[in-house]
């Protein structure tokens, strides 16, 4: 997130987009609620009628994929007329003509046209977003799962930089994240590109200090593989041994059949996890992991804020804090790695990592800290780039809508959109097994649009197939106006609605992201 | 900014105008009994508890409505005040279940700490007291409506935190209650279970189902720590009891204050599961076989060494961990690099 | 020494021939309740909550007088010993004052703790309840015979040092209780306010009337120290609360010469922020006297004033 969470309740203008903050983000709806309250505009664009579209003074019900559509028609109103913040495009950013041009030919009308949203509604939006004091933008995988994602990503940038909705407090541009560490892992560097703080692997310089902080002679020099790149090297056998840390690829990755097909050809597979998950079934180790309530460490969440971990029990059973184990390995191939406790790993990273250099220990116990923290005497960063952008000038990277990799036919004539349920997260290795969330809500169903269900004579809680080009699922059918007609969709938290045998693995040629939310299906009574 | 100077119990003390009497006491280190009254909720002057003596006024004001003003003099504990709270107190007990005996909020109960404080023992006033029937059907939330004291905290902060209006006042006098629309149990509402209501509750009418069943609130540890699921980075206190979590509860979190979901406050459950792995497992003939660690760590090094160096760094890979701490993820990026030799480590970001 | 092996809820265990099925069990770090079993003097069977299952013995025996034998089978939380142990516990509500909202043992009353474990929320049984006035004839105990379960272990503490012994059981039945001789208040007894007696009560009927309506247990923290006053060396807890020492208490009966009024004064003049004044006896009647007289230096202090 460019700004903070609870700038978000300071913001008089909301679009949330692809985002379905009050069911995968509660907390954070909750400022966005709080905004609504003061007086603010709240629009949502999503395919489906969420519980926060509900919410909004205007939903806009736009057609899966269409987002680019729907920016570059805002981006057309606002040149059109004259709305965009001059100043700011003049001296904060750079390529506007080249924006200019690519978004002429997005009027409203033509973009009523691939979206589903009338031209009116567009300009409204396009307006509020314009004129508003401060507008932010939130989305998250509803944008970027798509093979347009970092597309999608972009077409929001040049629409907060043509209307100098960014670096300043309450607006900005706000992907929320979905994991309590992603940010801190990308932050890492357990990316196939860069370090930590994301140093490229690439620079020579990079190379030189770590290789120098990590006693070692030289670090690869070329980027490694993306997750599922390796699923396909495995799948080749270019890729002979795994380890794999607290994920569950087989349940989480689309194309769940490729992905068992390559785990299961490599010559080795070492999962680390805390329960023997779906992905853990298929290694040769298993190695035991311990609990967030077992150790002692740190999360870095969506708003770049870094947060103490703390340990409140022993470990269950022989179980072992990850970064033990991992010591314990590196130890064995003969790379010695010992630390004491958590903090002096971290002491490391701050020793590394410009961003987090001022970051301590001691210090979070006082609170967390937003990063970039470059001394231990910076108070930490609210909202980014406030007087320049990382690069300097903002680049308008303008972008063209292109429809998602498949589409509906006459064979599979449903869209599939997949998501998270409020109950439950991610693969549900934990929330099954909570004693309380998996009693409430025990089982998923398929949200299908009661016409549909007609057209197909499918009735309320019916056991019906769900099939894809790639596998079938057998699910329970649930009626509800909140999926347009055309349009179904499930979770991926239950192992017996694996959904993501369905969906299709096509990616983002940028980001490597797979295109879940769009996949076309078909359905058939079980019987 | 105007300011006003007041004395409170003989002490002198300064505060913005617009402050209330409650909180210019509060600032000066004065104590004052409250009920329904909650920093971050609409001021709702409900319980009574909070009431002071001052001079001038007709009757005993309550503190968190009246405004501090200038020159003021405010008595907290006179006797006129002490007799007005022991009476309300008394008035309270009337109609609510001695069973602090084995009451989940035993110890953490505002009620409790008020009689105690001012001596009230038994109910004064006998008469007719609620049964209603306890709401125990869902998962997450006991309601046992008999302890209710109305004062309307759980009102104010699903209205006002969670923005879902779930619960209001119902019904008349005596018959006066906190019910969903239509008087439903919580699970035929539109509640999430956010438990924000929980977590406010003076007394015993809300509580954690899990939690209050399985510690007395003296015997839990509690222990600061940030929630591990979505990426909000909610702040919560684990309840600790014979090194095993029994429950979460909020504390004043930088991101989310005390509001939390319901997968943070009650989707803990996982950590001392069954099916939790408790020894390293290595496979032998297609079936997992428990191993020591020594065995476990000293087969995956061999393994991966042994891949390395026939077939080149880059025929490894590793998936690490957007679940995982910082620290670990450090660790598995520099292991990759230092050790493997290879840059092919990823995780799930993009999922 | 020759050993016995037994299995305690399937848990294998070798002890000492001669140890109790209740301090095997405790080796073995199974819980089982007690109320009447007291280590330093131990086997009196009395309260019968810490029966357990053990096949082949007619009935469910206590623990704590059952000595363990090769190859015994004990079960500690079998249906039948969880069903006595809530009869046990309702018969004993059932004659119990429901006040734990503003009884000093809340949170340190082992009643509580069982009824909690046992979700004995309330007694099946209605019938007459004692009603005894609170005897608070003494500036140092309250007793609450009403909230007595007659346990016996303030009776066996205080007969543990042979010129005390001020109390005992009395009368018969429903009407049984712990009593002086004469059934006196204590302030006209003999009693010389050790507190041996307070530090074992399982339950609310013996608190300390110094520290009534100071806190609550679990807003307290504990010190421990040592008494200085005589070889002895009991030990001794400060109690405070928000920063302020608000009393002190005897941590257990002690050992030898064990515990004495003298020096729990001297630690609360010695500890205490706002130490209570002391009383002493006078034609049977307390008053209250200066801490030179209580503590009996007023020779020596008057010789310090005079220089």
């Amino acid at each position: 997130m460019t700004n903070s969470i609870k700038e978000i309740a300071g913001a008089d203008f909301i679009l949330a987009i692809g985002t379905n903050t009050t069911e995968s983000h509660p907390i954070i709806s909750l400022q966005v609620k709080k905004a609504k309250r003061n007086g603010a505009t709240l629009v949502v664009a999503d395919p489906r009628r969420t519980e926060i579209a509900e919410l909004s003074d205007i939903h806009m019900q736009l057609k899966s994929g269409s987002d680019i559509a729907l920016l570059n028609a805002m981006a057309n109103v606002i040149i059109a007329e004259e709305i965009w913040n001059k100043e700011f495009v003049s001296t904060r950013t750079e390529d506007f003509e080249a924006l200019k041009a690519t978004v002429a030919k997005y009027t409203p009308e033509y973009a009523e046209g691939l979206t589903g949203i009338p031209a009116d509604v567009i300009r409204e939006v396009a307006r509020g977003y314009a004129k508003a004091n401060n507008a932010t933008i939130l989305y998250t995988m509803g944008i970027t799962q798509h093979i347009c994602g970092t597309h999608n990503v972009f077409a929001v940038a040049n629409l907060a930089m043509l209307c100098g909705q960014i670096g300043k407090p309450s607006s900005g541009v706000n992907p929320l994240r979905g994991q309590n560490n992603v940010q801190g892992a990308c932050d890492m560097g357990a990316l196939p590109n860069v370090y930590t703080g994301y140093q490229a692997v690439t620079v020579e310089d990079n190379r030189g200090k770590f290789a120098k902080a990590w006693n070692v002679g030289e670090l690869p020099a070329k980027p490694g593989l993306t997750v599922g790149e390796m699923m396909e090297a495995a799948a080749e056998g270019k890729v002979k041994g795994m380890y794999i840390m607290g994920e569950n690829p087989v349940l989480s990755d689309p194309d769940a059949h490729h992905v068992v097909h390559s785990l299961e050809k490599l010559d080795f597979l070492v999962v680390q996890d805390i329960f023997l998950t779906e992905t853990a079934a298929l290694a040769d180790v298993v190695l035991p992991a311990a609990s967030f309530a077992e150790k002692d460490g740190t999360f870095s969440n969506t708003e770049r804020r870094v947060q103490r971990v703390r340990k409140a029990i022993d470990p269950v059973g022989n179980a072992r804090a990850d970064w033990q184990i991992i010591c314990d390995v590196a130890t064995a191939m003969g790379y010695t790695m010992s630390y004491a406790s958590a903090s002096e790993i971290f002491d490391e990273i701050a020793s590394l990592t410009p961003s987090y250099a001022g970051i301590s220990y001691e210090r979070l116990e006082q609170g967390g800290i937003q990063w970039p923290c470059p001394n231990s005497g910076h108070a930490g960063t609210m909202y980014l780039h406030k007087d320049k952008f990382v690069r300097g000038l903002g680049k308008f990277n303008p972008v063209e809508y292109i429809p998602p990799a498949e589409q509906p036919d006459n064979e599979f004539p449903f869209v599939l959109s997949t998501g998270r349920r409020h109950f439950h997260y991610h693969t549900g290795t934990m929330t099954q097994r909570t004693g309380t969330l998996e009693v409430h809500y025990g089982t998923e169903f398929l949200e299908i649009n009661p016409a549909d269900a007609a057209a197909i004579n499918v009735t309320e809680g019916e056991m019906i197939k769900v099939k894809s080009r790639r596998g079938e699922v057998a699910v329970q059918a649930r009626l509800t106006d909140i999926v347009p007609q055309g349009m179904v969709f499930t979770s991926f938290h239950f192992p017996e609605v694996a959904i993501n045998k369905l969906t299709n693995s096509a990616r983002d040629p940028v980001a490597k992201i797979p295109e879940l939310k769009v996949c076309a299906v078909k359905i058939e009574k079980a019987s | 900014m105007a300011e006003v100077t007041l004395t409170i119990d003989g002490l002198q003390v300064t505060v913005a105008k617009g402050t209330t009497v409650l909180e210019a006491a509060r600032q000066a280190g004065v104590f004052i009994p409250t009920f329904c009254h909650d920093p971050e909720l609409t001021r709702f002057g409900a319980c009574r508890m909070c009431i002071v003596e001052i001079p001038g006024m007709r009757n005993l004001p309550a503190s968190c409505v009246t405004e501090a003003a200038e020159g003021m003099v405010v008595y907290t504990e006179s006797e006129a005040v002490i007799e007005a709270r022991k009476t309300i107190l008394e008035l309270m007990l009337a109609n609510h279940p001695m069973d602090c005996l084995t009451c989940g909020k035993n110890g953490e109960c505002s009620l409790q700490d008020y009689a105690y404080l001012y001596g009230v023992k038994t109910e004064s006033f006998g008469g007719e007291k609620h049964a209603y029937p306890l709401e125990n059907d869902n998962p997450f939330i006991v309601r046992d409506m008999n302890k209710c004291i109305l004062c309307g905290k759980c009102v104010r902060a699903c209205a006002e935190i969670q923005g879902k209006n779930i619960v209001d006042f119902a019904y008349r006098g005596f018959d006066a209650k906190i019910t969903p629309a239509m008087d439903v149990p919580l699970s035929a509402s539109e509640c999430v279970f956010c438990g924000n209501c929980v977590a406010v509750c003076p007394v015993g009418a809300l509580q954690e189902k899990g939690l209050r069943s399985a510690a007395r609130t003296w015997e839990v540890k509690k222990v600061k720590t940030t929630c591990p699921y979505c990426g909000t980075g909610c702040s919560f206190e684990l309840n600790v009891k014979d090194n095993k979590v029994v429950g979460v509860t909020s504390c004043d979190g930088d991101v989310n204050g005390r509001a939390l979901c319901v997968k943070g406050r009650f989707g803990y459950g996982f950590i001392h599961h069954p099916d939790r792995l408790t020894n390293p497992l290595i496979k032998k003939n297609g079936k997992f076989v428990e191993s020591s660690w020594e065995e476990a760590i000293g087969l995956v090094a061999a393994k991966l060494s042994a891949i390395k160096a026939n077939y080149g760094p880059d025929s490894l890979a590793v998936l690490s961990s957007a679940r995982c701490t910082n620290e670990e993820n450090y660790l598995m990026q520099k292991f990759t690099r230092a050790v493997l030799g290879t840059n092919s480590i990823d995780h799930c970001a993009r999922l | 020494m020759s050993y016995v092996s037994l299995t305690i809820n399937g848990i294998k265990i070798s002890v000492p021939k001669g140890t109790t099925v209740l301090d095997a069990a405790r080796q073995a770090r199974v819980f089982i309740p007690t109320f009447c079993h007291d280590p330093d003097i131990p086997r009196f069977g009395a309260c019968r909550i810490c029966v357990v299952e053990i096949p082949g013995m007619r009935n469910l025996p206590a623990s704590c007088v059952t000595e363990a034998t090769e190859g015994m089978e004990v079960f500690t939380e079998s249906p039948a010993v969880v069903e006595a142990r809530k009869t046990i516990l309702e018969l004993l509500l059932a004659n119990h004052p429901q006040d734990c909202l503003t009884c000093e043992k809340n949170g340190d009353c082992r009643l509580q703790d069982y009824a909690f474990r046992y979700g004995v929320k309330e007694s099946g049984f209605k019938g007459e309840r004692k009603d005894y006035p609170l005897d608070d004839s003494n500036p140092y105990i309250i007793r609450d015979a009403s909230k007595c379960i007659l346990c016996g272990r303030c009776v066996r503490t205080c007969n543990a040092i042979p010129e005390r012994s001020i109390i005992d059981f009395g009368y018969r039945g429903f009407a049984t209780k712990i009593v002086t001789a004469m059934d006196t208040p204590l302030g006209e007894s003999d009693c010389v306010y050790c507190g041996r007696c307070v530090t074992v009560c399982p339950v609310g009927a013996l608190t300390w009337k110094p520290l009534a309506g100071k806190g609550r247990i679990w807003e307290m923290q504990k010190q421990e120290v040592t008494c200085t006053f005589c070889d002895s060396g009991c030990t001794f807890y400060v109690l405070s609360k928000n920063g302020k020492n608000i009393g002190v208490v005897p941590k257990a009966p002690g050992n030898g010469r064990p515990l004495c009024l003298k020096g729990r004064l001297g630690l609360e003049l010695k500890y205490l922020d706002a130490p209570p004044a002391p009383h002493l006896k006078k034609d049977g009647e307390f008053v209250e006297v200066s801490w030179g007289e209580a503590l009996g230096l007023q020779d020596i202090i008057s010789k310090l004033n005079k220089d």
